[in-house]
């Protein structure tokens, strides 16, 4: 089965395109948040580079967050309209998931920690496992100096990764046994979701695109904003 | 319903404010099907959109909304001949966070189908719900849309030719229905809590102001003439209710309203009058307000115009009049790219 995914919870917007075969065909764009810009084009672009037509997608996979708001939005948005317009079921991966994956050769606690802006982190901890990664605590909106005390208190060797551990590395750098990866791994990955995806859609987890739901980890801002009310008619 | 005429068939996808609204429409004048969900409830208990609250909401309709649409269309499948030949959406302007929805959805449609996308102007589309339902409208046309986010009279001289005859200059019509209506507890949206009570009151009860309304439209400076002003209106209704605290509340709804129907009406019989139009119309939320549509109709016949005051349902923000917007757009300028993104100022393209 040939899976479509779609990554916007980040600073990044992604789209990948693969199946049994692996990842055939991905693409990532980062620059300043224009993902609603970027992301059509790419998926055009990957479907190319993949050879195929959007038709023979079986199903669509898509990360679900926790993510910047808006950003998060206009990927769901553009999956779940691919979903209902193919007439395929999708497959929701979380982002720190996304993250998690690719480190997964390490021994160590796999913590990724995405900027969630206002001094704050959306994290998890992962540990590799036979074939992949396991969530062992649940994702979380917190600060740095809360992250830095769970691990402070779990005391074992832990590779940290994300935008928000880069951002925040000064709160990080003096904790016992922690590495920090580079750049490369900072990002949710399309390819992860569509390797994730794939297991997933090998034991049939899917749900309908009417059934996704977002994660979000907080409450909405119930601000009325007048002046930007005022934008719209 | 006549029979769809190939490459006409146009999905809208409208999600600028606080309405999920999907709608397929054949050649700007066939409405096959309107889904409008609205989040009005999900907003009143804090007297106006709040933005996120919109953002998850439009994309938690999303799917509903779609499959109803192209089900009451009679669209099984969307791809091939009888299916949809264009997907149009709203990019602005509005709340960028809702905006982004419909936009994104839209663009995966597009691609899915293999047909055009089509960025549409939120205000164009305004302009456009009343010829979905008086399709032989003529030609210039002086159009008066008000709403919560707007308030602006427009010459319509020809399909996608517009001139700016005037706009607000601090608040919307619709903002200060709001504003008033949270003043007096009377809850949210403003509008029709307001015109509601306003039936059990004096409209003459008190004299609130009618800004840059005179006997003599020349004696205003040129860039005033058309102009709209809302903001001395609201502080004046609140001061006197604050000094006056046993006024009724009936009376000061009625009174409030009369002051803005005023406003609104008289300009737009000044716009009828001076450029030689010969229809005028109403578009917006705010046009469903039952004084403003008696009192704009009553003006046209005055006026010797013909007066086309739209149903309430294609005032208030629905798809299908993003659908005829396409329409037009897709015969003059051909398909958007699918780099368009969602632009919250977006203005309407206007001609000097
Ligand atoms: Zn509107």
């Amino acid at each position: 089965m040939l899976i479509l995914g779609i990554e916007s919870a980040g600073a990044q917007v992604g789209c990948a395109v693969g199946g049994h075969e692996g990842v055939l065909a991905s693409a990532h764009a980062g620059r300043g948040r224009r993902h609603a810009e970027a992301l059509a084009p790419q998926i055009d672009f990957v479907r190319r580079q993949a050879g195929i037509e959007l038709s023979e997608v079986g199903a669509v996979a898509v990360d679900v967050g926790p993510g910047l708001f808006t950003g998060l939005r206009v990927g769901i948005a553009t999956a779940v309209a691919l979903a209902q317009g193919l007439g395929v079921p999708m497959i929701p991966v979380p982002s720190l998931d996304l993250m998690a994956f690719p480190a997964r050769w390490t021994t160590r606690l796999i913590v990724p920690a995405l900027d969630a802006r206002r001094g704050e982190l959306f994290t998890a901890l992962f540990r590799r496992v036979p074939g992949g990664i396991q969530r062992v605590r649940d994702a979380n909106v917190c600060t740095p100096d809360e992250l830095s005390a769970e691990l402070e208190a779990l005391d074992e060797p832990t590779l940290l990764l994300g935008d928000g551990v880069l951002r925040h590395a000064d709160v990080f750098a003096s904790l016992r046994g922690i590495e920090m990866a580079e750049q490369g791994l900072a990002n949710p990955s399309a390819r992860a979701l569509v390797q994730l995806a794939h297991a997933r859609a090998m034991r049939e987890e899917f749900v309908q695109p009417w059934e996704l739901e977002p994660i979000y980890l907080r409450q909405p801002d119930a601000q009325i904003n007048w002046s930007t009310r005022a934008g719209g008619a | 319903m006549g029979d769809p005429s190939p490459g006409n068939t146009i999905l809208g996808v409208e999600t600028s404010c606080d309405e999920t609204a999907i709608a397929v429409v054949e050649r700007a004048s066939v409405v096959r099907s309107s889904v409008v969900s609205s989040q009005v409830k999900q907003h009143a208990e804090f007297g106006g959109v709040v933005p996120e609250i919109a953002g998850r909401a439009h994309v938690r309709e999303l799917v509903p909304v779609l499959a109803e649409a192209l089900a009451t269309a009679g669209i099984d499948n969307a791809i091939g001949p009888d299916g949809v030949d264009a997907v149009a959406a709203t990019t602005g302007p509005g709340l960028v966070g809702s905006l982004l929805v419909g936009v994104s959805a839209a663009k995966a449609l597009s691609l899915v189908w293999g047909v055009p996308f089509v960025s549409v102007n939120h205000l164009e589309a305004h302009l456009y719900a009343s010829f979905l339902e008086e399709p032989d409208l003529e030609l210039p046309l002086v159009v008066l849309l008000v709403s919560g986010g707007h308030t602006m009279l427009v010459l319509m001289e020809g399909h996608g030719r517009y001139r700016l005859l005037g706009s607000t200059l601090d608040d919307a019509a619709g903002e200060a229905y709001d504003k008033v209506a949270r003043y007096l507890g009377l809850g949210y949206p403003g509008g029709p809590a307001i015109d509601a009570l306003a039936v059990d009151g004096d409209p003459t009860a008190f004299d609130y102001p009618r800004a840059l309304v005179q006997e003599n439209p020349d004696t205003l400076p040129d860039d005033r003439r058309y102009a709209f002003s809302f903001s001395g209106l609201k502080t004046a209704v609140v001061n006197h209710v604050r000094n006056e605290p046993d006024a009724p509340t009936a009376d000061v709804a009625a009174s409030f309203q009369a002051a803005v129907v005023d406003a609104l009406v008289t300009k737009a019989r000044w716009a009828v009058e001076a450029t030689g139009a010969v229809g005028a119309c109403l578009g917006g939320g705010v046009a469903a307000n039952s004084l403003l549509r008696d009192r704009f109709a009553g003006m046209c016949s005055e006026a010797g115009v013909r007066p086309f005051v739209p149903s309430r349902a294609m005032c208030t923000d629905n798809a299908a009049m993003v659908a005829a917007a396409g329409w037009w757009r897709l015969q003059s300028d051909g398909p958007s790219p699918l780099d368009v993104g969602a632009d919250p100022n977006l203005a309407l393209p206007l001609i000097n």
